[in-house]
């Protein structure tokens, strides 16, 4: 199937809706093309978030501003953050009118809109999308780039996988809306955050920032997926013994949390919480109440063992580089929005889990999608020749064995998901880990070819290898801590390094001080 | 994990495999859906929570639970009311009003707005 239009989103999350509305109310014509089914796919559609939205009201607005600046180690920025509040307070209020999305009321009457249920928020994109004549192709996971002879993005490819079939879009300009990489946690709605956008971007030239800031984990009761953690500040932390687990939080005092389990069980029960609030949470949170229910588990009264399931650059805030308003890459005709994007123009380098995301997805996506809309009607119609972009997985340099595509998965998810290895990062196990990835993206340069339905699965490995490789290689030239970037060899915050770090590359991973030269 | 397609209560509307971000499900030739990968399952609940027929059933586990688990018990999930949970929660499903409407959960700090998700 071959498809030629203006604009092509790719993903089907909160940023890439907003892209495709934005984008077709410009009178483009758009297709979205997600690997998953529009509506259910991505972190928010199954966890819901709360949104950075706050009236316009200068205190209010500068107190929200003010409040994590120190938290993101100061690399965020004033103007992108206040354009970011003035936009989703229009698309938020546009959600509700237009979107008739039915936010609550207060006690006192007063409209709430600090927050989206998730199904509920993306079942409504989904309509307002194909209201809006985008052509939504489902389970379509896009596996490379189309470039023209200039290099600019000139649409993709991938695979079809319920018909079966490969597909080529041909378009004016591409936003890419692909979510951030978890590394098949199974964190909760993050299993097709797999990182693909990066990849797919990175493989046309483009850039990326703030890749250290990559070491997320979210709190989820043992074996189960629920990584919904506001309500673990009413949560005491217990040892095995039965012993308060001291210094453990959920906002401050994860890490306390992740040492102890790597020697040991962590329980927790919600005993803060009264009754109203107990009653309350569940209107608010009923898919955090899933796990309890139906393992009879009262959260309140009966303690559980947690776990911290890793979810990468979902809550982490490193994506791929934008340089202009309009949320332009470095390279033509290719738009980055949402968690696909790095997030450190408004979080700098705490995570943007939460508020921050669902603030940054609603604009950043609404940008993209109307930037890529004039750059494509910039453009015109004339047939471009274009050659495919993708590399590892796809047309290996050598192809002279088989590769293990499951043991790849294996590999990464070794190197990235352990606590001792990602979230209480050393220089010296970064660097032995970078060793095992760099050979894993050896293997599957050379020798990764895949075809048909097997080349999403392919290609999901390859987008995790690279995006392991450009956080930990990120995470080594920033020698000090920063965000949530710390190391336990430099512990401290050095003023020397107060700059975003730029990574890049594949065969030969990169990293520099943002403006740097090369 | 997805554990349980009920064939009593399943209409084969296909939704199911439709919407599953992860794309575990298969038709089978009796039109029914087949968990045909369940090793994909990312336990989100979204089948569950768009079945027009609370005919699934997805165990918070996300590993297979055994044959001999409550999971694959219908009777007992019918029962205990656990079967169609998700969507009588989230207020989906003919005259029922969404949760969203109804979402105002605890403020986590004294001067901050109720939560509501």
């Amino acid at each position: 199937m071959t498809l030629t239009t203006d604009v092509l989103v790719v993903g089907g999350g909160p940023a890439a809706t907003w892209a495709a509305l934005k984008a077709a109310e410009q009178g483009a014509s758009v297709v979205l093309a997600d690997k998953g089914y529009c509506g259910t796919s991505g972190a928010t559609a199954s966890v819901g978030t709360g949104v950075w939205y706050v009236p316009p009201d200068e205190k209010a607005r500068e107190a929200a501003m003010s409040s994590r600046e120190a938290l993101g180690g100061h690399l965020a920025d004033r103007r992108w953050m206040a354009r970011v509040l003035d936009e989703t307070y229009e698309r938020v209020n546009e959600l509700a009118e237009a979107g008739r999305y039915p936010f609550p009321t207060g006690p006192d009457g007063t409209p709430l809109r600090n927050g989206l249920q998730g199904p509920e928020y993306m079942r409504r994109q989904r309509i307002r999308v194909k209201r809006a004549g985008v052509t939504v192709l489902d389970h379509s996971p896009v596996t490379e780039l189309l470039t023209d002879a200039d290099g600019a993005v000139a649409g993709a490819a991938g695979y079809r996988r319920q018909a079966g079939q490969p597909f080529e879009v041909r378009a004016g300009a591409v936003v890419l809306a692909t979510g951030g990489c978890a590394f098949l946690s199974k964190a909760f709605g993050c299993n097709v955050n797999t990182g693909d956008g990066a990849l797919l971007a990175a493989e046309t030239g483009a850039e990326l920032s703030g890749m250290e800031f990559s070491n997320a984990y979210g709190i989820a009761p043992e074996h189960t997926s629920v990584t919904k953690t506001a309500f673990y500040n009413y949560a005491t932390f217990y040892r095995a013994d039965g012993e308060v687990l001291e210094g453990a939080g959920s906002q401050r005092g994860r890490s306390v949390i992740a040492r102890t389990l790597l020697s040991g069980k962590v329980f927790c029960k919600l005993d803060l919480a009264d009754d109203a609030a107990q009653r309350a949470m569940r209107l608010a949170q009923p898919n955090f109440f899933l796990t309890f229910d139906r393992l009879g588990i009262n959260p309140f009264t009966d303690p559980f063992a947690i776990t911290l399931l890793a979810e990468g650059t979902v809550r982490g805030t490193g994506g791929i580089r934008i340089v202009d308003d309009g949320c332009a890459t470095t390279v033509p005709g290719l738009y980055a929005a949402g968690d696909a994007a790095t997030r450190e123009l408004i979080c700098g380098g705490f995570t943007g889990g939460g508020s921050h995301n669902a603030a940054w997805a609603i604009s950043s996506g609404s940008w993209a999608g109307r930037s890529a809309a004039r750059f494509a009607r910039a453009l015109g119609r004339g047939a471009r020749q274009v050659s495919a972009a993708g590399g590892a997985g796809l047309r290996p340099t050598r192809g002279a064995k088989d590769v293990d595509v499951v043991e790849i998965i294996r590999t990464v998810q070794a190197e990235v998901l352990p606590y001792d290895k990602n979230y209480l990062r050393h220089g010296d196990v970064l660097r032995s880990a970078l060793r095992q990835l760099d050979g894993a993206w050896r293997s599957v340069r050379s020798d990764l070819r895949a075809e048909g339905a097997s080349t999403v699965t392919a290609r999901q490995a390859v987008a995790m290898v690279a995006h392991a490789r450009w956080m930990y290689t990120s995470a080594l030239l920033r020698v000090e801590s920063r965000g949530m970037a710390k190391r336990l060899d430099h512990p401290g915050l050095d003023p020397a390094q107060h700059h975003r770090i730029t990574s890049g590359g594949l065969d030969q991973v990169w990293a520099r001080p943002e403006g740097a030269a090369a | 994990m997805i554990e349980l397609v009920s064939a009593a209560q399943c209409i084969a509307c296909d939704k199911c495999i439709e919407v599953c971000p992860t794309n575990v499900f298969d038709r089978g030739e009796d039109g029914l859906p087949v968990v045909s990968r369940q090793s994909d399952c990312q336990t989100c609940f979204q089948c569950e929570a768009n079945c027009p027929a609370d005919a699934l059933f997805v165990a918070p586990h996300t590993h297979p639970l055994p044959a001999e688990s409550y999971a694959h018990d219908e009777e007992h999930l019918r029962r205990t009311g656990l079967l169609g949970s998700y969507r009588r929660e989230i207020g989906w499903g003919h005259g029922r009003t969404p949760g969203a409407a109804r979402a105002v959960g605890p403020a986590l700090s004294p001067a901050g707005p109720p939560l509501i998700s």
